[in-house]
């Protein structure tokens, strides 16, 4: 999961560093993500691992950085296999 | 008998209200001139206006959001530069009271706001960043114990005329242009340079120059956040608010003077009904919209301070963005009807049905953070967001 994320950001996140160098726990808004950019990465999630955010995470928190996305994409494909 | 002495209101409404009575009688001159509306500026000192939201922690008296667009309303009615020179004062203040009340420095700042009615400005546009002021070009240097910083800032609203400026700028030397602080600095901090003359259409009196600004301070004047937080958190809704019921106030004063010229036909024929009296009606009906949008969204503001995750949500800000849009194009044809309505008396100046000074401050509306850019920003997020159409939310 954390490859599918790092290539999409690194695509779509138009960050100033290069998404290799970047530590999992590192600010993406602080690295440059736009809120126009963070729409298109969310996207890309969507497609990439078949899922749909719900309102509810739509908020800065959720993708303000690898690990946080990780986080936000694992939970909805929990809540998907609960369901 | 002495009689007993006539106690003074003092409601927010009335005290707004004594403001509004000295900017109305300067509004034409101050647009005329395009000079910075003293009078009022002085009446919102003397009737202690401009530290209404801070705090009594602070010294402040803890408004909320919507007695403070009360205000903004009843002030927009008389002199809309002078309604807009106090709405973006109270945005500024808005950033140190969500996002300073942590810091002792900013804590003891609005304590002088409140002390001694400073008013401060706001230096978020530069030149080369096209109007994106979630982008900044000059970074502030810091050594930890001082900060300096250096803007070509092409608007700086009564810039000349503030006692503080609030100055976006990327967070050091190698930030991204998105990773923005905000920083106070006083007035004997910093220098302004005039390098542009607003010279405009209307809102002539908001001074709105641009300025060389150079700056050295302590660097705790910066706010502990990142400036992401501030905009998302108080900046959008605050201004969109704000900015709306100033509108609201112009189109009011419109509708005021549209009324009364119908009044006026009406009670010179009675029996006939008054030519414009329809066009009355239609704007009575296009004005309730405008203010239901505008407390429509300052109840979901209030609602989102209780539930802090919601006031950063893509939901709340195409919410906040749709008011934005909807009340700078309804108080156009708003105005435009209303000048149907007064004809050739509302288009003439200097009588007391005048409309030019109304329709030229409303045209700033679509334009001040364009609604092309706002509702491209919209679109985007609609790309995910699924908006919430409950009726009531």
């Amino acid at each position: 999961m954390n490859e599918k994320i790092r290539n999409s950001l690194a695509k779509l996140g138009g960050l100033s560093v290069s998404v290799e160098n970047l530590a999992d726990d590192a600010d993406l808004y602080a690295a440059g993500l736009s809120s126009f950019a963070s729409v298109q990465l969310m996207l890309s999630l969507e497609e990439a691992f078949d899922i749909e955010f719900p309102d509810s995470m739509l908020n800065r928190k959720s993708f303000a950085s690898i690990a946080a996305i990780e986080r936000t994409v694992a939970l909805i494909v929990e809540d998907r296999k609960v369901a | 008998m002495n009689a007993p002495l006539k106690s003074i209101d003092t409601s927010l409404n009335a005290r707004a209200h004594r403001v509004a009575a000295v900017s109305s009688r300067h509004a034409d001159q101050v647009d005329a001139e395009g000079r910075f509306p003293r009078e009022a500026i002085e009446a919102m000192k003397a009737e202690r206006l401009l530290a209404i939201q801070i705090p009594t922690a602070f010294g402040g008296e803890g408004a909320s959001l919507s007695e403070i667009a009360d205000v903004c309303s009843v002030l927009g009615q008389a002199c809309a530069s002078s309604a807009m020179i106090f709405a973006m004062h109270q945005i500024k203040v808005s950033s140190l009271v969500s996002h300073g009340a942590d810091a002792s420095w900013h804590q003891a700042f609005m304590r002088r706001i409140a002390a001694e009615q400073l008013l401060l400005a706001s230096a978020t546009t530069e030149a080369g960043i096209g109007g994106n002021l979630r982008n900044s070009i000059c970074a502030i240097e810091s050594d930890g114990e001082t900060c300096r910083l250096e803007k070509d800032a092409s608007v700086i609203s009564y810039g000349k005329e503030a006692d503080a400026i609030l100055v976006t700028s990327r967070a050091h030397k190698d930030a991204a242009p998105s990773d923005q602080v905000m920083t106070v600095f006083l007035r004997n901090q910093y220098s302004l340079e005039q390098t542009h003359v607003w010279d405009t259409m209307g809102m002539r009196g908001t001074c709105s120059d641009g300025f060389l600004f150079k700056a050295e301070a302590p660097a705790v004047q910066i706010l502990p956040h990142p400036f992401a937080e501030i905009a998302a958190q108080s900046m959008l809704a605050t201004s969109h608010l704000l900015w709306s019921a100033v509108w609201y106030g112009i189109a009011v004063d419109a509708f005021a003077r549209a009324q009364a010229f119908v009044r006026a036909a009406a009670r010179k024929s009675p029996g006939a009904p008054p030519p414009g009296a329809l066009h009355l009606a239609e704007v009575s009906n296009q004005l309730q919209m405008v203010r239901s949008n505008v407390v429509a969204g300052l109840n979901a503001y209030e609602d989102a301070l209780v539930h802090t995750d919601r006031l950063s949500s893509m939901g709340f800000a195409v919410a906040m963005n749709n008011v934005k849009i909807a009340s700078s194009e309804m108080i156009l044809a708003i105005i435009n009807r209303t000048l149907l309505i007064c004809g050739i008396l509302g288009y003439k100046n200097g009588t007391p049905y005048s409309l030019g000074r109304h329709l030229r401050d409303a045209h700033s509306a679509q334009l001040m953070i364009s609604n092309d850019r706002i509702l491209a920003n919209t679109a985007n997020m609609l790309l995910i967001h699924k908006q919430d159409t409950n009726l009531l939310g």
